[in-house]
């Protein structure tokens, strides 16, 4: 079965990990004891038989266990998360993506200072101790760039891809920071007042206008994330953080919101991050990420390595709410099933998603498709490309497929 | 949360009452949801402080600082400043391609034609120029640019874009009074949800 073979391979490979991290230590002769064979045929292995490493102030992965953002060549910065080394929902800290315009800022944050200006009441400069004062709130939501996943809605992307290389400028944490209402409550929004401009102390001084009318109820100044201070790539000391939201709207290292009537049409909100149409029109302020799901398991580079039961198991995500229903397909999209929906199934958030597949040993098309509650359904790339234009760029949330060969391959696309 | 609201509005009224009687005091407490409408935190921003931050440049040139800038200035500085990551006229790249219009000043960018998003073809505004290069540019020492130097760069892009006379200076009020071609093709988002593929 595929889930001991599953079992047996990780734990091979956790024993192989452990000889290596414990190779500098003298062990006692005639250790070789009634444990498991594999130990036995190699006593020095057997860590019932030696103490163990002593507790540490900073813990480390497994020492088999690497799993490693990468990193594009881009003069702002760019590294992918790896999707298919994930469990769960949650996204480690250091394996969140990254997206910067240019580079991370290194921030003092005592000297750290928010403006929040132009139509309010009373014009504040908040500190960090000052944001950190207010009543929190946290929640748990993914962040997708709006550029993530463009391969396959047109050309022919090459087979030998990852879902971390595919789709890798995803991630999913717990945000804790302080309301957006409770600090405009505190410096008197005025009701002339429909957008504010969010701009960060990078070197890039990254500005997005954000509509007041859209859904700011879930929106928060961000200090915190998955139980620790936010990462400095992710924006420290504070963050702009809109749930449902596409990444660059997050405004990262936030230092000044200007309220105004109208939205600043800065150039990340023109002359980029907006979706050409074909009509020579182009989409601006398409902030909200429609739902869009992957299957991260099976995928390039697995290979089944026999007939029988088999997991497949990927993300769902919606900007507009929960995910619904996440439907499978084995046959390239001509027949569909519906996924389990692991818990917690949280609104704006990745939603783990299970179906169990008895793999007959020929070739397949494995696709996932997601529904969110407002009934979206995540669309093929013909019919994005229908209604956009074949030349559209950005919020690529179109169907992803991969190939399973009758050797067990997996390969990245396609059969639309 | 709002059981420990419940239990502060109590313990104030109780005070209340039970200290002058103040009945209205008590009653504006109990109203009180979940947070004061004020928590008097941060401090006021002096205007001298607001104007020192407040840099950014609306799409009408509201922002735009007093200044001027020539294409001959414009080039200097383009070779000394620009030229590595842009290209010799603005269309060699390696980074970002800047020069360049579209015949009849198309839109093709939907329909799948190739072009490169340049300002003379890509950007509906010319005062954001302004905004961008003096916000992000140079890639290496952003900011470093004086407003009259950043004048003169908008000036070159604008000029190699052919949307403005060589020997014209350029200010805030020629800056804003620009057409540019991508002017009134962007369209404000028409995505609801539901069932439909937008």
């Amino acid at each position: 079965m595929a889930e001991n073979d599953k079992t047996h391979v990780s734990r091979r490979v956790l024993l192989s990990g452990i000889a290596g991290a414990t190779g500098a230590f003298l062990l006692p002769e005639n250790m070789a004891g009634d444990v498991a064979n594999d130990v036995v045929a190699n006593p020095a292995q057997d860590s019932t038989k030696v103490p163990g490493t002593p507790a540490r102030p900073l813990g480390e992965r497994a020492a088999s266990e690497r799993p490693r953002r990468i990193v594009s060549s881009s003069p702002g910065g760019v590294s992918r998360t790896p999707l298919q080394d994930l469990q769960g929902i949650i996204t480690p800290s250091d394996l969140h993506y990254e997206r910067h315009h240019a580079g991370i800022p290194t921030i003092d944050p005592r000297q750290y200072s928010l403006l929040v200006h132009g139509m309010v009441d009373r014009p504040t400069v908040f500190t960090l101790d000052d944001l950190k004062r207010f009543p929190a709130s946290s929640r748990i939501h993914f962040l997708e760039c709006s550029g993530n996943g463009g391969a396959g809605l047109s050309g022919n992307p090459p087979p030998a891809r990852t879902p971390q290389q595919i789709d890798g400028l995803v991630s999913t944490s717990e945000w804790i920071g302080v309301p957006l209402s409770t600090v405009f409550r505190e410096v008197g929004l005025q009701p002339t007042a429909k957008w504010f401009l969010a701009e960060g102390m990078d070197a890039a001084m990254m500005s997005r206008s954000i509509p007041l009318d859209g859904a700011l109820d879930d929106a928060i100044i961000a200090y915190g994330q998955n139980g620790e201070a936010l990462r400095p790539e992710q924006g420290y000391p504070a963050r702009l953080f809109v749930p449902g939201y596409e990444g660059s709207a997050n405004v990262k290292w936030l230092r000044r919101i200007e309220f105004s009537d109208r939205p600043f049409m800065t150039r990340m909100e023109t002359a980029r991050y907006t979706d050409p149409l074909r009509d020579g029109k182009a989409r601006m302020f398409s902030l909200v990420m429609d739902a869009k799901s992957l299957i991260t398991s099976p995928a390039f580079p697995t290979t089944l390595t026999a007939p029988g039961w088999h997991e497949v198991t990927g993300l769902a995500w919606s900007g507009r709410g929960k995910i619904e229903r996440v439907e499978v397909s084995v046959d390239g999209g001509r027949s569909w099933v519906d996924a389990r929906l692991q818990e917690p199934i949280l609104s704006k958030c990745f939603t783990r998603f299970r179906y169990l597949w008895n793999w007959t040993g020929s070739a397949a098309v494995l696709m996932s498709r997601a529904t969110d509650e407002t009934g979206y359904t995540q669309p093929t790339a013909a019919a994005i490309r229908e209604a956009r234009g074949p030349g559209t760029r950005y919020h690529y949330n179109h169907i992803r497929a991969w190939t399973v060969a009758g050797d067990g391959s997996v390969t990245f696309g396609s059969a639309e | 949360m709002t059981f420990r609201n419940v239990l502060r509005g109590i313990v104030v009224l109780g005070l209340a009452t039970g200290c002058n009687g103040d009945e209205q005091v008590a009653a504006e407490v109990l109203e009180t949801s979940t947070e004061p409408t004020i928590f008097g935190f941060g401090r006021n921003a002096d205007p001298e402080e607001v104007a020192r931050w407040d840099v950014d440049v609306m799409p009408d040139g509201a922002g735009l600082p007093v200044g001027h800038g020539t294409v001959a200035a414009g080039e200097v500085l383009y070779r000394a400043k620009c030229l590595a990551c842009h290209g010799p006229t603005g269309v060699e790249g390696p980074w970002d391609v800047l020069v360049g219009r579209v015949a009849n000043d198309e839109f093709p960018f939907g329909d799948g034609r190739r072009a490169p998003l340049t300002i003379g073809s890509y950007w509906p505004h010319a005062p954001t120029l302004f905004d961008y290069v003096r916000r992000s540019m140079p890639f290496d020492a952003p900011g470093s640019l004086r407003d009259d130097e950043v004048y003169s760069v908008v000036a070159l892009l604008l000029h190699w874009n052919d949307l403005l006379e060589r020997d014209v200076v350029l200010d805030s009020e020629m800056l804003s009074g620009i057409q540019m071609p991508a002017r009134d093709r962007f369209v404000m988002d028409d995505r609801v949800g539901g069932s439909e593929i937008r």
